[in-house]
């Protein structure tokens, strides 16, 4: 089955980006890649920083832009992935080894499948 | 239809649904982790056996029978089970077990339902009565009274935590050996929540007591899983407080605390199995928090069968039990044992740090008017004996811990 691994990170691991680009990316990417070469890859992708979102609501006709993500929580949507395994327990797995994991948390959701859509 | 072939047809059917229930629920979940069609299925196929056996007979193999006919209910293996229904049912049983079951370490289809109860991803107050229910068939409003909330919420939080098995993805499977040891602790934990879930509201006749339940599980999982000896140490705490039940309440109905106990009603066969089971376990040199607390329990008794003081000792046990596995009950019982070897000021001190946490606790209260009772502090004895008593939610313990005040 299908599950939806949704990345949040906290300000402090985000600023890593910046502060330690190699060992952040380098653990990013080893993480990535892991997942690549087990063949369980299906989709996804990593998010630029929070402060590049725009955020769009409709209220009564009347387009609301606003600078940034759609609520300031502690943490911060940074990415998902999509894979395919077995089962919750797999996929928990492969949550576990996610960098942010520590700092932050990881969201293990199944996706709707294909026939329900 | 004879009444005697209806009656014995019951019986069978009876028989096959309380030794049978978990392991049917398991295979027909399996698959599709739809705990709650496997139940509605079987309910079915429960109904049908009640109504084609008292004409048909009762088959060889009722529990086949009820899983071909279960398994078509769920619209599974439709060709199977109608040459199954005609024929053999039992070789179907056997080749769909060959089929079902690429764990010979764990040859149980229960024990993955009870792995599957108690997942991490399994709301911990859940754990306990998913596992009476789907193991056991249990139905919500029993299960409802031992935990003591309304029908309703009981009857939802199950149907939502069968939802979360079905859609989440949580798999019928034994969790691999580095993870084991932890989600066997989670079934231990919910087995003793079980038998705890009821142990205050003992009536004449019990109707929310679950101790025959969890005495069922604990036996399962000492008997598939004892290289575990926690798995032991579990069943053998179990048994020795069940066997004191019969001289918990007297021909009135009154509360009879341990010390005052008729040793005569006692269940000696329990006893002894849980005293051999103690030292069984002991012998892995692996000691937890259940093998300490049947460890404290087997004092207890020995204190009654000798009358020798054995004060020192439980509270050494009680302190291991603190170091490993710390909890406010725990805590209460070291100082309720403090009181009784004599040591009510240590005991009303060690009871005093606990206070902010202990508030609305009835054992601390009770715990606390005894020390203040052996202390000769009548007044201040009597003020947390009643406080005690309105926390109690069984009449016969109230009306103890007045009349002892």
């Amino acid at each position: 089955m299908q599950f939806a691994l949704i990345y949040y990170q906290t300000a402090s691991d985000l600023a890593r980006e910046q502060s330690e680009p190699e060992a952040y990316w380098g653990a990013w990417s080893a993480y990535m890649g892991a997942m690549g070469a087990a063949g369980i890859m299906r989709g996804g992708a990593g998010l630029m920083q929070p402060p590049t979102a725009t955020t769009l609501r409709i209220k009564a006709g009347e387009w609301q832009v606003e600078d940034g993500p759609f609520a300031d929580t502690k943490e911060k949507l940074g990415g998902f992935v999509v894979i395919e395994v077995d089962d919750l327990d797999a996929a928990l797995a492969w949550a576990a080894r996610a960098p942010c994991v520590v700092d932050g948390s990881v969201e293990v959701r199944p996706t709707i499948p294909a026939d329900k859509a | 239809m004879t009444s005697a072939a209806a009656s014995s047809a019951h019986i069978a059917a009876e028989a096959a649904a309380r030794t049978a229930y978990g392991r049917l629920i398991a295979l027909l979940a399996r698959d599709s982790r739809d705990i709650a069609a496997a139940e509605d299925a079987l309910a079915d196929a429960l109904a049908r056996a009640l109504a084609r056996w008292p004409a048909d007979g009762v088959p060889a193999s009722p529990d086949a029978w009820l899983l071909t006919v279960a398994r078509r209910q769920l619209g599974h293996g439709r060709a199977r089970a109608a040459t199954a229904l005609a024929a053999t049912p039992a070789l179907v049983l056997l080749d769909d077990e060959r089929a079902d079951r690429p764990d010979t370490d764990f040859p149980d289809e229960r024990l993955k339902l009870l792995f599957v109860c108690t997942h991490p991803a399994i709301t911990p107050r859940v754990q306990a009565p998913l596992m009476l229910q789907a193991v056991l068939g249990l139905d919500a409003a029993r299960i409802a009274a031992a935990f003591l909330v309304s029908p309703a919420a009981m009857g939802q939080a199950l149907v939502r935590a069968k939802a979360r098995i079905r859609d989440a993805g949580i798999a019928f499977t034994v969790p691999p050996a580095e993870q084991r040891p932890g989600r066997l602790a989670a079934i231990r934990n919910a087995i003793y929540v079980a038998y705890g879930a009821g142990w205050d509201q003992l009536e004449t006749d019990h109707p929310s007591d679950l101790a025959e339940e969890a005495l069922f599980l604990a036996r399962l999982l000492a008997a598939h899983v004892p290289d575990d000896p926690e798995n032991i140490g579990l069943l053998s705490l179990i048994l020795l407080c069940e066997a004191r039940r019969p001289a918990r309440r007297d021909a009135a109905g009154a509360y009879v605390p341990l010390d005052r106990q008729d040793l005569g009603l006692w269940q000696r066969d329990m006893v002894v199995e849980g005293e051999a089971l103690l030292r069984t376990a002991a012998v892995q040199a692996r000691p937890g928090r259940f093998q300490l607390e049947a460890a404290i329990q087997s004092l207890h008794n020995q204190q009654r069968f000798t009358g020798a003081d054995l004060s020192g000792p439980l509270i050494g046990l009680y302190d291991r039990l603190l170091d490993l596995a710390p909890s406010i009950g725990a805590a209460v019982a070291r100082a309720a044992a403090l009181t009784a070897a004599g040591a009510a000021p240590s005991a009303l001190a060690a009871l005093d740090a606990l206070a902010d946490r202990c508030l609305n606790h009835q054992p601390w209260w009770a715990a606390r008017a005894n020390a203040l009772a052996a202390m000769g502090d009548k007044p201040a004895a009597l003020a947390a004996a009643s406080r005690a008593a309105g926390l109690s939610t069984d009449p016969a313990v109230r009306a103890f811990l007045l009349g002892n005040a």
